[in-house]
């Protein structure tokens, strides 16, 4: 089976992603993790203005068979938060590099982009 | 050790289906998602393998003996062709397993075919055979585990497609509980309207090597182990090594909430300790309780009375796909058992609001 894993982002060994933008990023999880993870049921993240770091726990995503914690491929404030998806965690099964993002970052000067493997190095791992 | 292959082990590795170890076998847990095949149960037809189920034959002149005095129900009470669930107790009435027992079709005269828990087969095997030799009863136990593959057909159109798969419209008519000699592809078996899912269903037990066509003769859903466990959990019945275990959790029949498959006017093992039971009432019983907050319950976490007191742990929990809502089996007080009594749910250190619920949850 493949998966999408888009060219235009960075990835963490544990499956999150962040794509900047002009000091800016978003953040959610790979098309690999939703498909281990299964339906998707509960998210939980932190609140907009909290402080994160790179490889610290952002949060915790839930499926019906499993607790998974989520771990920050960024440092920054939460400026944003996906909270369509309290109401419909799927989105994270449907469109996890789209409608499915969790939050979005003003980024730190070290903001933890550099740590980030790239696409290809993320396709090598999960194949 | 080894994991045991189900006979169907092949088809689902063709069908891309995610395995996951359970009770020592190697079984699906997902073909498609477990949202779409719970779904496919509750408005249509899904079919399961449940090939790691143990099946054990007792016959001959002693076997009613000896399945009366090793199981909490009473046997006499079965007629050829009916199942009956029980329990397995010690002396001391801990639930070992739990069980459905056949009394088979009059062709195989008083013989019965149980079917414990995936893992348990060989203890009970041997739990059988030990206490025939104490018992110094004339009975064959054997155990057919490996040479028997068991597909359960769950779902409001489970009769259609069993009376198409058959060529057997009367089916549509069998009544619950009952068990018949039954031809699928070419293949003779048995089937029975029982199941585990809340819905109407046909469980049928095949010869191994027959089992992928037997799988085949039914077009519908496959469904993994995820959606039989949301199922069942909505429908409030219980899994063995996690709402009771003889070692972990043990817990009696009354505590469980199977006090309606115990007979205690029959001589069984465990009976003289559950007739003290019946008598006083469990201290503990098993509840259901839904969640007022977002979370999901899971096995482990602690129970908190509305004051914040420790008052039990949960012994299964999900987010039920029919139902909308998280919630939970586990074991509290008997003075908290009362459906609305507000509960709490301990989720990474927090409490959150939960509620005592009649079981089942969900009921068609």
């Amino acid at each position: 089976m493949s998966f999408d894993v888009p060219d235009d982002r960075g990835y963490m060994e544990s499956h999150e992603w962040a794509s900047e933008d002009g000091g800016t990023a978003r953040v959610g999880i790979s098309d690999f993790a939703q498909d281990e993870l299964g339906d998707i049921v509960f998210v939980e993240f932190p609140d907009e203005g909290a402080e994160i770091a790179h490889d610290e726990q952002l949060g915790v995503v839930e499926s019906i068979k499993a607790v998974s914690d989520l771990y920050s491929p960024v440092t920054g404030t939460v400026t944003a938060t996906n909270d369509e998806l309290l109401d419909a965690p799927e989105l994270l099964n449907d469109d996890p590099y789209g409608e499915g993002w969790l939050v979005e970052v003003d980024l730190a000067d070290e903001s933890g982009l550099d740590e980030l493997l790239s696409a290809d190095e993320y396709r090598d791992q999960i194949e | 050790m080894a994991l045991r292959t189900p006979p169907l082990g092949a088809a689902h590795e063709s069908r891309d289906a995610k395995v996951t170890e359970f009770g020592g076998w190697e079984m699906p847990v997902e073909f498609d998602s477990i949202r779409t095949e719970h779904e496919s149960v509750r408005e249509g037809v899904g079919k399961f393998d449940v090939s790691h189920m143990g099946e054990i034959v007792v016959s001959g002149p002693d076997a009613d003996e000896l399945m009366n005095r090793l199981t909490s129900n009473d046997v006499r009470t079965v007629d050829a062709g009916t199942a009956q669930y029980a329990a397995i107790t010690d002396s001391e009435g801990v639930i070992l397993d739990d069980t459905m027992l056949y009394r088979l079709p009059e062709s195989r005269d008083e013989e019965f075919l149980f079917v414990p828990n995936a893992g348990n087969d060989v203890a009970m095997e041997e739990r059988w055979e030990s206490h025939r030799d104490e018992w110094n009863l004339d009975a064959t136990v054997e155990n057919r585990t490996e040479e028997y593959a068991m597909i359960a057909v769950q779902g409001p159109d489970s009769a259609d497609l069993v009376a198409e798969a058959t060529g057997d419209d009367a089916l549509a008519e069998l009544p619950n509980f009952a068990a018949i000699d039954t031809t699928i592809a070419g293949s003779e078996g048995l089937l029975a309207r029982t199941g585990y899912t809340g819905e109407d269903g046909f469980e049928v037990i095949f010869p191994s090597a027959d089992a992928e066509a037997v799988w085949e003769a039914f077009d519908c859903q496959p469904c993994g182990l995820g959606a039989r466990d949301t199922l069942r959990m909505e429908a409030g019945l219980l899994l063995a090594g996690q709402d009771f275990d003889s070692e972990e959790n043990p817990r009696n029949p009354y505590e469980a909430g199977i006090g309606f498959a115990v007979d205690t006017d029959t001589e069984f093992v465990g009976r003289d300790a559950l007739a003290a039971v019946e008598e006083s009432g469990p201290d503990e019983r098993l509840v259901g309780f839904e969640l007022d907050e977002r979370a999901v319950p899971r096995h482990g976490y602690d129970i908190q009375s509305s004051d914040g007191e420790a008052i039990g742990t949960v012994t299964s929990g999900t987010m039920a796909p029919t139902l909308g809502v998280p919630i939970g089996l586990g074991y509290v007080p008997a003075d908290h058992t009362e459906p609305g009594t507000d509960i709490g749910i301990v989720v990474r250190g927090e409490a959150k609001d939960a509620h005592i619920t009649a079981l089942p949850f969900y009921e068609r």
